[in-house]
């Protein structure tokens, strides 16, 4: 693929502002809910639906379609607010976030919202939906792909280990899971509570095709989801290393951001801080 | 006096010669597990066996000899045969997955509830080996919990057959009844009670014998002891009773129990499980809100199992004929 043009990357990026301002604005109406995560896979989220899906908002069961995953359910407001900003859904349907009677669950449900793919929230369980996805695909000889996002944090957990081993003795080469490497958790650093590292070469073991990116770039992003794609025989891990919080400065690396969502005084600074980036991205300054 | 319905509906059943010890077959509940599976899966493609390292004990081996390309080996890894499952669910399979009831649905509870219940997928859940019959293997390996972890579950379909052939209807049922199901079957041979034109329905629960003055309402392999128990009461003390091959414990048949309940006034349960939140619970449940009558429970009774023969293990803890007689009795002195 053409690298992407100056003009495409500063709409994605503008993009990647406007979710987390939809994020911000659907976590204060909501008054609970995890913010950081939900930051700094922003950008990430953006490239998904702006540029690396192949999808149609108006046709969310579409058989074609690439299969998207959530696994760390909790971060569900960067996908609604991608989603919406896609046209999933009105942008203003974001305020019902956690609310009784809404589509959009405190961490998703595929019953109640059919393009999210998948209930997800009870960690470590995306990638196993994804390889068993990925492998109906297979089964079926279609073309489309999976990605399954999840956070670092949930590497602790068993079943996503049974995951990794099972994609790579099927060879799921359409199968490409994107780490949200933020090294935070509820109680602190990853690598205080149970240290994931090198987990570059974990993956490696597993027989997966390993990639390392700034998941804060939606340039770099979308181009090493471009390499990934081009991987025969194994399924590719992206670990993206991305800054919690990212985008408002009083919430930026710090891990006490990951379960909670701002007051209103809050969310009004950070939608302040957010507005500014947006005008220097739309200016070319940013 | 039985109605001429009952009476009818019993004939209906066309049971196997249960009553000749030497004429009764023997065969586990397994083994049509295995054929039913073959059947559905030539009967639609999307049908998907998948196994966790058991093939032949679970009986996926026929499967996997005669439909290759629907066979999924997948290792000693239950959660992941859930999960996974659920993904191919939610793209059009119909996969039927396959261990012992002890780590499937047992250690992949939380799993079942998310990716096939909560999240609505078509994944059968086959869990072999339930129950102390099981035998040698001892408590680690003796399900007696499965029933009411998957009966809290909403959406779940939960189908415990009496015999092989049933196992093998039921088999073919849940593979075309859309969403999430738990089929339990048994390692031992065990009698064949019911024959190829007994009817099946999920849900349907089944008069097989009728009686006035208890009502015996069995499921799984005990069905037979139920059967056996009763004809021995009505020799030895004259005591008629009804039994209820209750396959069905999700959705039950309210109606059914409602109406041997009615027809006998008291009711003895009968299952190779914990009593407590199994089948009997259920039928405790639907009675206490609509019709109370004093009810008897047969079952294990808030303990593990342990190594022994399974015939040893099932009279041990309490659920051979002995004890089934022991309960009707008891049951009719309450009436």
């Amino acid at each position: 693929m053409e690298s992407l043009s100056p003009a495409r990357v500063t709409a994605l990026r503008e993009r990647a502002n406007l979710v987390r301002q939809g994020i911000v604005r659907a976590l204060v109406s909501a008054g609970s809910g995890h913010s950081a995560g939900s930051l700094d896979m922003a950008d990430v989220f953006a490239a998904f639906y702006g540029e690396i899906l192949r999808h149609d908002p108006a046709r969310p069961d579409w058989e074609d379609r690439d299969r998207l995953l959530l696994s760390c359910g909790h971060i569900a407001p960067v996908r609604y607010s991608a989603m919406a900003y896609a046209g999933y859904f009105p942008v203003e349907e974001l305020l019902t976030l956690r609310k009784f009677g809404t589509r959009l669950q405190g961490h998703p449900e595929r019953v109640r919202l059919p393009a999210v793919e998948t209930t997800s929230g009870p960690l470590g369980e995306g990638l196993a939906q994804g390889v068993g996805m990925a492998l109906g695909a297979k089964l079926d000889e279609k073309e489309w792909r999976v990605y399954v996002v999840t956070s670092d944090a949930e590497h602790q957990c068993g079943l996503h280990w049974e995951a990794m081993m099972t994609a790579g003795k099927f060879e799921l080469d359409n199968l490409t899971c994107v780490v949200d490497r933020n090294f935070i958790q509820i109680d602190g650093s990853t690598e205080d509570v149970m240290p994931l590292e090198p987990l570059a070469n974990k993956y490696r073991s597993f027989n997966w095709e390993v990639f390392e990116c700034n998941g804060n770039d939606v340039a770099e992003f979308v181009a090493v989801i471009e390499k990934a794609k081009a991987v025969r025989g194994k399924p590719q891990v992206v670990i993206a290393h991305t800054v919690p919080g990212k985008g408002v400065s009083y919430m930026e690396g710090d891990y006490t951001w990951h379960g909670k969502p701002p007051n209103r005084e809050q969310a009004d600074e950070a939608l302040r801080q957010l507005e500014a980036e947006r005008e220097r991205i739309v200016a070319g300054n940013g | 006096m039985a109605s001429a319905d009952v009476l009818e509906t019993v004939a209906s059943m066309r049971l196997a010669e249960y009553r000749d010890a030497a004429a009764v077959k023997e065969v586990p509940t397994r083994n049509g597990f295995g054929e039913g599976l073959v059947e559905a899966g030539k009967r639609n493609r999307n049908v998907l066996a998948i196994c966790a390292d058991l093939v032949e004990s679970t009986r996926m081996e026929a499967f996997k000899r005669a439909l290759p390309a629907q066979y999924i080996e997948i290792g000693v890894a239950e959660q992941m045969l859930v999960a996974m499952a659920a993904g191919l669910a939610s793209v059009g399979k119909i996969p039927f997955i396959a261990s012992y009831a002890m780590f499937n649905p047992g250690r992949s509870w939380e799993q079942v509830r998310t990716t096939m219940a909560l999240n609505e997928t078509n994944v059968k859940i086959a869990g072999a080996h339930a129950g102390v019959s099981v035998g040698p293997d001892g408590a680690t390996h003796q399900a007696i919990e499965d029933i009411a972890l998957m009966r809290v579950i909403p959406q779940m379909t939960v189908v415990v057959p009496c015999d092989a052939i049933q196992t093998k209807r039921a088999t073919l049922a849940v593979a075309e009844r859309f969403g999430p199901a738990y089929l339990r079957f048994a390692r031992e041979k065990s009698a064949v009670v019911t024959t190829e034109a007994t009817p099946f329905q999920i849900g349907k629960a089944q008069i097989f014998r009728d009686g006035g003055d208890v009502a015996i309402v069995a499921c799984g392999i005990l069905v037979y002891n139920a059967l056996v128990a009763a004809d021995e009461l009505a020799e030895e003390d004259g005591i008629a009773c009804t039994v209820v091959n209750n396959h069905t414990i999700k959705p039950m048949d309210e109606p059914a129990i409602l109406a041997a309940a009615r027809r006998c006034g008291t009711v003895v349960t009968v299952e190779e499980h914990q009593i407590h939140a199994g089948m009997g619970s259920r039928v405790a449940e639907i009675l206490a809100q609509h019709y109370p009558v004093p009810i008897e429970f047969v079952g294990v009774r808030d303990r593990f199992g342990q190594s022994g023969d399974p015939v040893e293990l099932i009279e041990h803890y309490g659920m051979g004929t002995a004890a089934i007689k022991e309960a009707v009795r008891a049951a009719l002195k309450r009436k």
